[in-house]
């Protein structure tokens, strides 16, 4: 087969439908003559850092770092060349967005990869992608290698399927390098120092990279056209309704519930919605209805919208037991690795479980609130802040229901069927033993 | 002019909650209900400094240590 190359840059989208555009209805074709077509030819960019910093693209990962400074670390990090991850791992379960990316539009991740490794100078490129995305993943890389697409070869990792496998120093662990650095500890040098193979290495969000892509061909400006000063372009979330999840690209600074797609009648008779997966924060109907798509907003709101996830509780469900199942489930993947996290969220998930099903003799608000102050901060990473805040906001939202349970029990709806999706719920996480 | 003041830290994946940390230097660290210590975040006073050094050098697993902050 051979391929057609213009030369001339296709025109950019002018609407906020920018990563998904293309991509509506049907089975979109991933293919790199389609990609091509819609897009254009990849052309070399001189000075893409300062370009994205002029964008004000922040990392979609969950963490929201500017990504210029990240690559102007990594790319300070060292004398040796750095490696380059496209990290597609995406463990929370109620994030469909990744994957998404990674079938339909495999291509524009992988052109992002390229350019982080070009303006990098990087000795090594991967993707590290769940199991269900290695096909797609490896039909891209060959039409690339087929057509000398790329300057350097792209390798494929399989990621692990836990909760915590997207987290940077997970994916370095997992790709062979050393422990992860804790933040803020000295005397633990960052990945970015190194990482993979001790070298400087970048770990960079699958959709993240996909914006880099078209960056690159159309401009920090054209990037800015939608969004708003602070928060420029465009993000994807990962809406889970009863209906089953959709997942939209909304514009920053928009109205989230009108880029949610969700009724406002809908989100009126909501228990609450979570925003930010499970180490997120819920949020009241009423609040949910006024928020803009900010993590500054989100996070005033005592939540965070992470890695864009969105989720509506319905008025037939028990808020509390699909809170338990959650605690539970997060308890359960974590790295094991720091004594406060494993028996705090052990503690935690069975004060959920007691409040939710255990009747009036389940514990008080206070005890609960005392195990999520005992273990924040107290990780080498951030997942046992995030239960503490998936906690803490979930009592506060459902404080109605939470005094229900107390005074009589376990509600009619606790053993109704969950809508938040935990993967396995018999996991179980042992404390690591130290050499 | 540069100021400098001694914090102490402890490194949570290391750290196996032994609590000998919280016997040396009971002034600054008490132990959680599962054993491991709770440390603030706020600088060593001088006249501690060496209750602390003592702490840091007796911990099994070397988690316990005092960092150097420029503030």
């Amino acid at each position: 087969m051979s391929l057609t190359l213009s030369n001339d840059a296709k025109t950019a989208p002018e609407t906020g439908r920018r990563l998904l555009h293309g991509l509506a209805g049907g089975t979109p074709d991933p293919g790199l003559e389609t990609h091509l077509e819609r897009w254009g030819e990849l052309r070399p960019r001189h000075h893409l850092i300062d370009e994205l910093d002029a964008s004000g693209l922040v990392g979609h990962g969950g963490a929201w770092f500017p990504v210029s400074t990240k690559w102007r670390s990594v790319a300070a990090g060292g004398r040796r060349r750095p490696v380059v991850v496209a990290n597609g791992a995406e463990g929370e379960p109620a994030s469909k967005k990744d994957a998404l990316l990674l079938a339909h539009a495999p291509h524009l991740v992988l052109d992002g990869l390229m350019l982080a490794g070009s303006a990098l100078r990087a000795q090594q490129a991967i993707v590290y992608v769940p199991r269900n995305s290695i096909p797609a993943v490896e039909a891209a890389v060959a039409e690339r290698r087929a057509h000398r697409l790329d300057p350097m070869a792209i390798e494929i990792a399989e990621s692990a399927d836990t909760f915590i496998s997207g987290q940077e120093s997970s994916v370095v662990n997992a790709l062979g390098g050393r422990r992860g650095a804790i933040p803020g500890f000295v005397g633990r040098t960052s990945i970015r120092e190194r990482g993979v193979g001790g070298r400087p290495t970048l770990v960079q969000n699958v959709e993240t990279l996909a914006h880099v892509a078209l960056i690159a061909r159309f401009g920090a400006k054209w990037f800015r056209q939608v969004g708003t000063p602070d928060n420029p372009g465009t993000m994807l979330l990962t809406v889970n309704r009863p209906e089953g999840p959709l997942i939209v690209e909304a514009v920053l600074g928009s109205s989230l519930r009108k880029a949610t797609g969700l009724r406002p009648e809908d989100v009126a008779r909501a228990r609450g919605l979570l925003l930010g997966g499970y180490g997120g924060g819920w949020v009241s109907p009423a609040t949910f209805g006024e928020l803009p798509v900010s993590e500054k907003a989100a996070r005033r709101a005592g939540a965070t919208l992470g890695a864009g996830v969105v989720a509506l509780l319905p008025p037939d469900v028990c808020p509390l037991a699909e809170m338990a199942d959650v605690v539970r489930y997060m308890e359960g993947q974590g790295a094991g690795q720091c004594g406060p996290c494993v028996h705090g969220l052990a503690e935690l998930a069975d004060a959920m479980e007691r409040l939710a099903y255990g009747g009036s003799s389940g514990p008080r608000v206070e005890r609960i609130l005392e195990i999520c102050n005992l273990v924040e901060g107290r990780g080498a990473c951030r997942h046992p802040d995030g239960v503490a805040r998936f906690v803490r906001t979930g009592l506060s939202v459902f404080c109605d229901e939470v005094i229900a349970h107390q005074r009589r029990g376990s509600c009619s709806q606790t053993h109704a069927a969950r809508v938040l999706p935990v993967a396995d719920r018999t996991a179980r996480r042992r404390l690591v033993s130290k050499a | 002019m540069s100021r400098w003041t001694l914090e102490l830290m402890v490194d949570p994946i290391a750290c196996d909650g032994r609590g000998v940390c919280a016997e040396m230097l009971p002034e600054r660290i008490e132990l959680d209900r599962w054993g491991y210590p709770i440390i603030d975040g706020e600088d060593v006073a001088p006249a501690l400094v060496d209750h602390a050094v003592r702490a840091v050098r007796a911990c099994p697993t070397q988690a316990l240590h005092l960092v150097e902050r420029r503030c």
